[in-house]
């Protein structure tokens, strides 16, 4: 409930929210000038967990950087490899079987609700009912068991290659995933009567935490966060790379610009996912998983090189521009959390600070792919 | 005034659904593991830190190449090798000849990322993943693995 | 005499004993049954069931540091658990448990135990501004505000009780109850038709006086840190948390007299202490339960709903069972 506020110079106080705060989970400290329980500034401060994944980038070869891509955004690790994968790929002109590209649209689907999952706990916590958290980790750990019986492991995946993938999957998998996602129908369908109809949660996310269609421009903001204000981009939709083109999914946009629109628009999500993953085991193609022809040596040309992809948190791209060598030039991240957070400053002025901190658990903050 | 009511009332309804829900779930049996008493079987295809695999004769297979040390992102593995001169049946005769014998294969852990870029960049199928998991100290030093002593350790 | 003092040391110390012991096991029953709401064991390590849990705790607790922030009003800092706890034994005194089981019986039992209800917000707010801390004074400013408008509409309620009943000893009001579930004060009655919703009003309020989920707003851990307890550790801080599990027997109990009969049985037959004890503890479950499914509020929700609802509701019951009772 934001509203008017007169305040007296010399009457607010600064209050430091991180680095170390529960509502920000990680290292995210954000300087709020209060005026009693209104915030009237505040000033995000970044970088308690810079690592330098850049730099890293252009002082390693091409298969070494793999490892740091998913080390960015731990819940929706595969999506972020996706995009290193597809984007070197492009640069050094390698072809990738179909089967290949199917498997990574479904793995990257279920890393998409194991990440969504994660956050609609974290979010539900965030607004103090600590239980929906335990659910969510629960049907998690389904889609963690899958991915790991595949990967090798349970959370920094490192499964694509340049022109492939490291393993292929077998039939565990895929009859672990047709169960999978009845159930997860049907706890979506839980969720939504014990959280979403839920009187106390309805108050506290309707008409709270406005972020506009302009703002979120204004601010280069992607993701559900986008969609929650009604701008209808999806880059899996509008920019279609691996085999997206070939799934019938929707998007979900909401008009409301509130914290609730954008939940919603998370939840229906998982559901789009589900979908995109159902299609994708039917129409999984045989064949090899790795071409038969690939450079021993990765070296792209000299040249310019950007992809973008539809992660858990918004549009995430990679821009590679090499100079002929087996390191890049120059290897820039842009990560949609980073984006997302900026207009956090702007948006919640004047808001109260329980529902500032109900709006940032909804942008769905991972903080170490804002600092890279 | 009937909005009033009808909020108040509708209100009350998902209180009394949320709460049958977590009344259902009160009775359904936990889905924890209590680790340290219990612990899961690993996947087949689990990646822990690496290990060396020996050949027939219980020698390790490396071959000293340096592929891995040079794959590796992180720069954790270090190794040595020295030349050994052996006799072997060549075309008829006895030849002396020289090969590398591996001496030394640490792994730092510590900085280990666990990609597995070494054990898919060796051409002699020498390293394999462990299935070890339970690795917890409060010293450095004992992530710092002497494959190679993991080993004979093994073998003996 | 001596007997007199002998009976009021034994009372005293029942009524301490029974309100630590409490507090003491429904720490462990609060987590063992978040536990199982959430599909987890709880704690189960230490002893059978994790029963040996909470004196592991309190030993815990009682070997640490008393640590007092720099600058913090020190004398404000150390009463302000004390002051949590004592109100909560304190009530004890009053409440019956049976026909004979009472420390001591008064006939203004309900407003002794209000009284000391009242002091409760005392403590958090001496806390939250003694430890010289921001989000402490915060969550201070909240809870105190939202202990003094819960306060209203718990207070009519009982008036409402008080004039059908005609009494404010807790025993009579029991006795008044005595017969079965169809004479119990949360039963609607010819006098009184809305009882349930007096009912319904009153349990609200007594999770927003003992500062309980989903009205924890003194406490909002996602946003306030711990609130009024940040700076507190050692047994500063366990005695704030037993003085909550006090306030919530002290709650339960207030309930179970005021509207569910007291020891009565609900049909009526082998009135007792058990009645008393399994009524309190299925309203102390469902605290917890309550506790474990709702998210928060937020302050001025909580706000709205004291004043727009609860409020009005309440005084509308009140006149209308003072209408009743001149008409029958």
């Amino acid at each position: 409930m934001s509203g008017p506020i007169h305040i007296q110079p010399g009457e607010t106080f600064t209050l430091n929210v991180g680095p170390q705060h529960p509502a920000t989970h990680g290292v995210l400290r954000v300087k709020m000038e209060m005026d009693g329980e209104y915030i009237v500034k505040a000033e995000t401060v970044l970088g308690y967990i810079h690592r330098m994944h850049e730099l890293m980038g252009e002082n390693r070869t091409y298969p070494q950087v793999l490892p740091n891509l998913s080390r960015l955004d731990y819940l929706g690790a595969l999506g972020y490899t996706h995009a290193h994968v597809l984007a070197v790929e492009r640069a050094a002109g390698i072809e990738v079987p179909e089967r290949a590209e199917y498997i990574r649209a479904i793995t990257v689907e279920l890393n998409r609700i194991a990440s969504h999952l994660f956050w609609f706990g974290a979010f539900v916590m965030d607004l103090g009912g600590f239980t929906p958290l335990m659910y969510a980790i629960e049907d998690r750990e389904y889609i963690l068991d899958m991915l790991e019986a595949v990967t090798g492991s349970r959370l920094t995946y490192c499964y694509y290659r340049f022109g492939g993938l490291y393993n292929d999957i077998d039939d565990d998998f895929i009859d672990a995933a047709k169960a999978f996602i009845p159930r997860m129908r049907r706890q979506l369908k839980k969720y939504d009567a014990l959280v979403t109809g839920n009187i106390i949660f309805e108050k506290r996310l309707k008409d709270i935490g406005p972020i506009s269609a302009e703002m979120c421009r204004k601010y280069g903001a992607s993701g559900p966060v986008a969609r929650g204000a009604g701008i209808d981009f999806d880059v899996r939709k509008n920019e279609p790379y691996s085999v997206y083109s070939e799934f019938d999914f929707d998007v979900p946009v909401y008009h409301e610009c509130d914290s609730l629109a954008r939940y919603m628009v998370r939840m229906d999500e998982m559901e789009q996912s589900l979908r995109i993953i159902e299609q994708g085991l039917e129409k999984l193609p045989d064949g090899p998983i790795m071409p038969k022809k690939k450079p021993k040596l990765i070296k792209p040309p000299k040249g310019d090189y950007y992809q973008a992809v539809e992660t858990a948190r918004g549009s995430f791209g990679i821009r590679i521009v090499s100079d002929g060598t087996k390191n890049a030039y120059r290897f820039k991240l842009r990560s949609p959390t980073y984006s997302n957070m900026s207009l956090f400053d702007e948006a919640c002025e004047g808001m109260m600070i329980m529902d500032a901190l109900a709006m940032m658990g909804s942008l769905d903050l991972v903080i170490p792919e804002i600092d890279r | 005034m009937g909005a009033y009511f009808s909020e108040i009332f509708l209100g009350l309804k998902s209180l009394v659904i949320g709460l049958i829900i977590t009344f259902k779930e009160f009775f359904k049996p936990v889905v924890t593991v209590p680790y340290p008493f219990k612990t899961i079987k690993m996947s087949e295809r689990y990646r822990g830190h690496i290990e060396l695999i020996e050949d027939e004769e219980g020698n390790p297979k490396c071959i000293s190449c340096g592929a891995c040390q040079r794959a590796c992102p992180s720069g954790s593995i270090s190794l040595a090798s020295k030349s050994v001169e052996y006799e072997a049946m060549v075309k008829g005769e006895m030849k002396t000849k020289k090969k590398k014998v591996l001496t030394k294969y640490n792994l730092n852990f510590t900085t280990c990322s666990l990609c597995g870029q070494c054990v898919e960049n060796c051409n002699f199928g020498a390293i394999t993943f462990s299935k070890d998991y339970n690795l917890a100290s409060s010293r450095k030093e004992d992530f710092h693995f002497d494959l190679l002593k993991r080993l004979q350790e093994r073998n003996s | 005499m001596s007997l007199t003092i002998l009976n009021a040391v034994i009372a005293v110390v029942a009524a301490i004993a029974f309100a630590a012991v409490n507090a003491a096991y429904l720490v462990w029953a609060e987590r063992r049954g978040a536990g199982r709401i959430q599909r987890r064991p709880g704690p189960n390590v230490n002893g059978p069931l994790g029963l040996l849990q909470p004196p592991c705790d309190g030993i815990k607790l009682m070997a640490k540091q008393i640590m007092i922030p720099g600058g913090a009003d020190k004398a404000l800092f150390m009463v302000a658990p004390a002051l949590a706890m004592a109100p909560a034994i304190m009530s004890f005194v009053t409440i019956p448990f049976s026909d004979t089981i009472v420390a001591h019986s008064m006939n203004v039992g309900v407003l002794m135990i209000f009284a000391f209800a009242s002091l409760g917000a005392m403590s958090i707010l001496l806390a939250g501004w003694g430890s010289r801390n921001k989000y402490a004074v915060m969550a201070s400013v909240r809870a105190v505000s939202q202990n003094i408008s819960y306060e209203i509409p718990m207070l009519i309620t009982v008036i409402t009780i008080v004039m059908m009943t005609g009494t404010m000893d807790l025993k009579e009001l029991v006795a008044g109850q005595a017969g079965g579930m169809w004479n119990w004060n949360a039963v609607p009655s010819l006098a009184s038709p809305l009882m349930p919703v007096s009912f319904l009003i009153f349990f609200i309020c007594s999770l927003a006086e003992t500062n309980r989920a989903p009205f924890d707003l003194g406490e909002a851990e996602s946003e306030l840190v711990a609130g009024f307890h940040t700076e507190y550790g050692s047994m500063g801080f366990g005695l704030f948390f037993m003085g909550e599990y006090a306030n919530i027997v002290i709650g339960a109990s207030l309930i179970t007299i005021l509207f569910l009969g007291g020891w009565g049985c609900p049909l009526g037959l082998f009135p007792g202490v058990w009645w008393f004890l399994l009524k309190i503890y299925i309203l102390i479950f469902s605290f917890i339960w309550i506790r474990w499914t709702f998210p928060r509020t937020t302050i001025y929700g909580l706000l709205n709903l004291s004043w727009k609802i609860l409020i009005p509701i309440s005084l509308f019951n009140l006149l209308l069972t003072a209408g009743l009772l001149k008409v029958f």
